[in-house]
């Protein structure tokens, strides 16, 4: 039980003892991403102290990974962060690799860049709109919805999935792009940033968006740190730490971007960081786009890339030495996955996606830790709320930008 | 990198059992329980490795390859911003003594990846200042991670809150 | 008593009951044409279609609502207090709707004029947050009360500015009848009042939105924080008569609006046999602000509400009091 929930118990019979005055916020309410908890002690409207609760999107991700093979696993990534689930492909896909020890060819390497930008994309424009909409701007929400769809339409044409994805697989991608969604998104880079404009003059320079957002949750350096903030929470706050660049991966090295930082670490920067995010995904898509005619035509999925339908057991015959006619041959259990442990991580639009994998040679993962953005951003909003008022909690919850299926596995 | 690991193995010999880099993707310092949080204490003070990126547990029961005795790994993996380290480090615990030093009065972060590992594996914390479940129910029974817990339960063993809600109900219905 | 001044109270009073019975049947319409209305032009903002599938462009949407909600099941939670919360909607509809008896539609149609109908108009606006209150309280729950808390001081406090800048009309006028208010705008030289009292005209346009609860200050039912706010307990036919006060609300602001500043029922030029013709435009378009200012804006914080109340719109509006008396007095 909650030791926020306990103080209610707690018979004191003084005088100046008030009963405190708790508020459960959620699972179900329309501003806390899905079914996050959170119980408020509140004094007026300030929040004292508060406690969130999550578990209640609890599907044991890491547990069915564990009973499931390499491939099947991928497709359980799709469930964790569905508003970009291209991310957790890539996450897993990498951590993957790193066990079987796979080289990706460069023309999958080019299309996973792609796609995560566009899932950046998405997820941004998703946040965008859902923490416009907690502020109680309706106007974003929708305008953000209509770009996001034009990029899910061509999701749909990429892999015939709007939400789950499962695009990467281990050791490449599952299909090459046509020229048309390439022509698609020619088009869509074009148009990208004039409609970021769009956003910008409805609330940049709106004065009630300002009051509500800056000087809100101001995070230091150094304590976003410790509170393992990352993504734009952390680079809000200027630390520039980012995973592609800090620890490239795909094709991340192969293209200029720049990482934008914020320098008073609080809600109004986040939120600069993240349109500036745009920007960079929108060029890193170009970028990507303009390098693919010279990879025309090479394979998509590395050679020896395990089979979608891993088998359980391989068995190889080993020649011994027979005390009678010679030699004769025995059946020998062979390892079909190399053992060992693997740890990638990738900038997922939310924060670091870590994926930690432990392998005991037999076709599914012994261990298979995912380590969610989401999960260490919840843990964080008591530090941040302590001393806000509850409207300030709801901006809170908007720009941490946590998906509670992310958070709760 | 190496000059640093070299270091920390002088320095803390006591405390490291094992430097694996070989065949790795990261060096990997394996560790004993004592002395453990001084020398996170010393790596975030001393060597800037200010970010714990994850910190999970791992059951090996019945593993193929296991080459020592104790039945659970709680694995973290720190990363020094400043100097782009990155280390992993271990530490084996026994079914039998089954706790750790938390290291949430050092990162934060570790407060509900803690809490998560005591949910999942029952693996205990010392020093946590709110241990309970984060991710099962509070009153949920057994560790869900562990290889041991079995798949599938009884079809017919209710989650207990729930009888009793239905329970109750149904006394308020008929009086 | 002779038989024929009997007749004549008779007949008046059927007149009166008549002319209610219209005006408030204009004033319904006008509130199911008013959601109608929201939903298209916000829709429109919005780059979408809003409601188009009951009747021709959907304009019949307005009914298929009314009968839906009067048609659902009226839910009383367990846990509230009954009569308060019965009434509390009661309350809310009557002090919202009544205010449209005392506007002056027309120079020769006024259901109502008596000599203090500002003062009455301000009342009644004033007990219309009792019926918030009320039902926060009696709801019993804990943001419906976090919601009834916010609205009170919310309401109390723009009930300050809002006085203070009709005010300074009265001080112009010399009379709180709102017939001889909009009677004494037409003899200055500018016709209406909104000329010379623009600065009231704002903080009368701020507060107005602030008094029904609408974006950017609709905190006590602010969706995103509390839910519903006061009604969230509520549901059915108990429901929509809060959403019916809410949107009465709007019409008798804009209409206060109308008469005190934009010169009721007054137009440039004449238009035969429709006398209100002009008030309704008028009045359309202060609606058409309202709806355009809740696309665009977001929500206020609750103490930057209050502080804007307290620290901007008060002392402005006492200022401008006091300039206009100046005036007064020099002129």
């Amino acid at each position: 039980m909650s030791p926020l929930i306990e103080v209610t118990k707690k018979d004191v019979v003084s005088e100046t003892w008030e009963e405190p005055f708790y508020l459960n916020m959620g699972p179900q309410h329309p501003s806390t991403h899905g079914v996050l908890r959170i119980v408020l002690h509140l004094e007026g409207e300030t929040i004292v102290d508060c406690d969130p609760i999550v578990g209640y999107l609890h599907r044991g991700v890491e547990k069915l990974g564990e009973n499931l093979n390499y491939n099947q696993a991928i497709i359980l990534s799709d469930r964790l962060d569905y508003i970009a689930s291209v991310a957790n492909n890539t996450a897993f896909a990498l951590a993957f690799e790193k066990i079987f020890n796979l080289k990706v060819p460069r023309r999958a390497q080019l299309l996973r860049t792609i796609v995560c930008e566009m899932a950046r994309i998405c997820n941004h424009l998703l946040w965008l709109a859902t923490h416009a909409l907690d502020i109680g701007a309706m106007t974003v929400f929708l305008y953000c919805f209509r770009d996001r769809e034009w990029l899910l339409n061509v999701f749909e044409k990429i892999c015939g999935a709007r939400l789950t994805h499962s695009y990467v697989r281990v050791g490449g991608v599952r299909l090459d792009f046509t020229s048309e969604i390439i022509d698609e998104l020619y088009k869509f880079t074009e148009e990208f940033p004039n409609r970021i404009l769009d956003y910008e003059t409805l609330i940049d320079v709106n004065r009630i968006w300002l009051k509500r957002t800056k000087g809100i949750a101001v995070v230091s350096a150094e304590e976003a740190i410790n509170l393992g903030l990352t993504g734009p929470c952390l680079r809000g706050s200027g630390v520039p730490y980012d995973v592609r660049k800090f620890r490239p991966y795909d094709a991340y090295e192969e293209v200029s971007f720049i990482v934008p930082t914020g320098k008073n670490g609080d809600t109004y920067d986040r939120y600069r960081v993240r349109m500036e995010e745009l920007r960079q995904a929108n060029s890193i898509i170009r970028q990507c786009l303009d390098k693919l005619p010279e990879t025309e035509g090479q394979p998509v999925v590395a050679d020896n890339a395990p089979d979608l339908l891993i088998p359980e057991k391989r068995k190889s015959a080993v020649a011994l030495p027979h005390p009678k006619k010679g030699y004769f041959f025995k059946a020998k259990e062979e390892d079909v996955v190399p053992p060992g442990e693997a740890f990638a991580s990738i900038e997922s639009p939310k924060g670091e996606l870590a994926v930690y994998v432990v392998s005991d040679g037999s076709n599914k993962p012994w261990r298979l830790r995912i380590r969610t953005p989401s999960f260490v951003h919840i843990s964080a909003i008591p530090d941040l709320t302590r001393g806000h008022l509850i409207a300030d909690l709801v901006a809170i919850i908007g720009t941490l930008d946590v998906v509670l299926g992310d958070s709760d596995r | 990198m190496e000059e640093l690991l070299q270091e920390l193995q002088e320095k803390f010999s006591t405390v490291i059992l094992t430097v694996e880099t070989a065949k790795k993707d990261l060096p990997t310092l394996i560790c004993k329980r004592e002395g453990f949080l001084e020398f996170i204490k010393y790596l975030k003070e001393e060597k800037g490795f200010d970010y714990l990126i994850d910190l999970c547990g791992v059951d090996y029961l019945n593993y193929k390859y296991k080459n020592f005795e104790e039945r659970f790994e709680v694995v973290y993996h720190l990363y020094s911003i400043p100097n782009k380290h990155f280390l992993r480090i271990k530490v084996r615990i026994s079914e039998s003594d089954c706790w750790q030093y938390s290291v949430t009065p050092l990162y934060k972060t570790a407060n509900w990846f803690e809490r998560e590992c005591y949910d999942m594996f029952g693996i205990r914390f010392k020093g946590h200042p709110d241990l309970r479940r984060v991710l099962m129910p509070p009153d949920w029974e057994g560790y869900p991670l562990r290889k041991d817990y079995p798949l599938f339960l009884e079809p017919e063993k209710d989650w207990e809150p729930y009888k009793e809600l239905v329970e109750k109900y149904q006394k308020e219905r008929g009086s | 008593m002779e038989w024929s001044s009997w007749y004549s109270i008779i007949f008046n009073f059927i007149l009166m009951v008549i002319a209610c019975l219209v005006v408030a049947g204009i004033g319904l319409l006008h509130v199911a044409y008013l959601t109608y209305a929201e939903r298209k032009i916000i829709a429109r903002m919005q780059q979408r279609l809003g409601p188009n599938r009951v009747g021709p462009r959907g304009l019949l949407q307005p009914f298929a609502d009314m009968i839906k909600l009067l048609g659902k099941e009226d839910l009383t939670p367990s846990g509230v207090d009954k009569p308060i919360f019965w009434t509390a909607p009661l309350i809310s509809l009557v002090c919202a709707g009544t205010g449209l008896a005392l506007i002056p539609l027309w120079s020769k149609f006024v259901l109502s004029n008596i000599n203090v109908g500002l003062l009455f108009i301000l009342a009644l606006s004033a007990l219309s947050s009792y019926g918030v209150i009320l039902s926060g309280w009696g709801s019993n729950s804990r943001y419906a009360f976090l919601g009834g808390l916010r609205a009170s001081a919310q309401v109390i406090s723009y009930e300050i500015a809002m006085s203070l800048s009709l005010l300074s009309v009265v001080l112009m006028a010399g009379s709180l009848n709102l017939q001889d208010i909009v009677k004494a705008q037409l003899n200055t030289p500018y016709k209406i009042y909104i000329i010379p009292q623009i600065v009231a005209f704002v903080v009368f346009i701020i507060s107005a939105i602030a008094e029904c609860n609408r974006t950017p200050f609709d905190l006590p039912e602010c969706e995103n924080e509390l839910v519903a706010g006061y009604f969230v307990e509520y549901a059915a036919m108990k429901f929509s008569i809060f959403y019916l006060a809410e949107y009465f609300g709007m019409i008798v602001m804009s209409a206060l609006a109308v008469t005190c500043f934009l010169g009721g029922w007054a137009g440039p030029f004449e238009i035969p046999y429709v006398p209100f013709f002009w008030f309704l435009v008028k009045l359309y378009l202060l609606l058409f602000f309202y709806i355009w200012v809740r696309a665009t804006l977001p929500r206020y914080r609750y103490d930057q509400l209050m502080g804007l109340g307290w620290k901007v719109l008060i002392p402005v509006a006492l200022a401008n009091l006091f300039v206009t008396a100046v005036f007064k007095l020099i002129l």
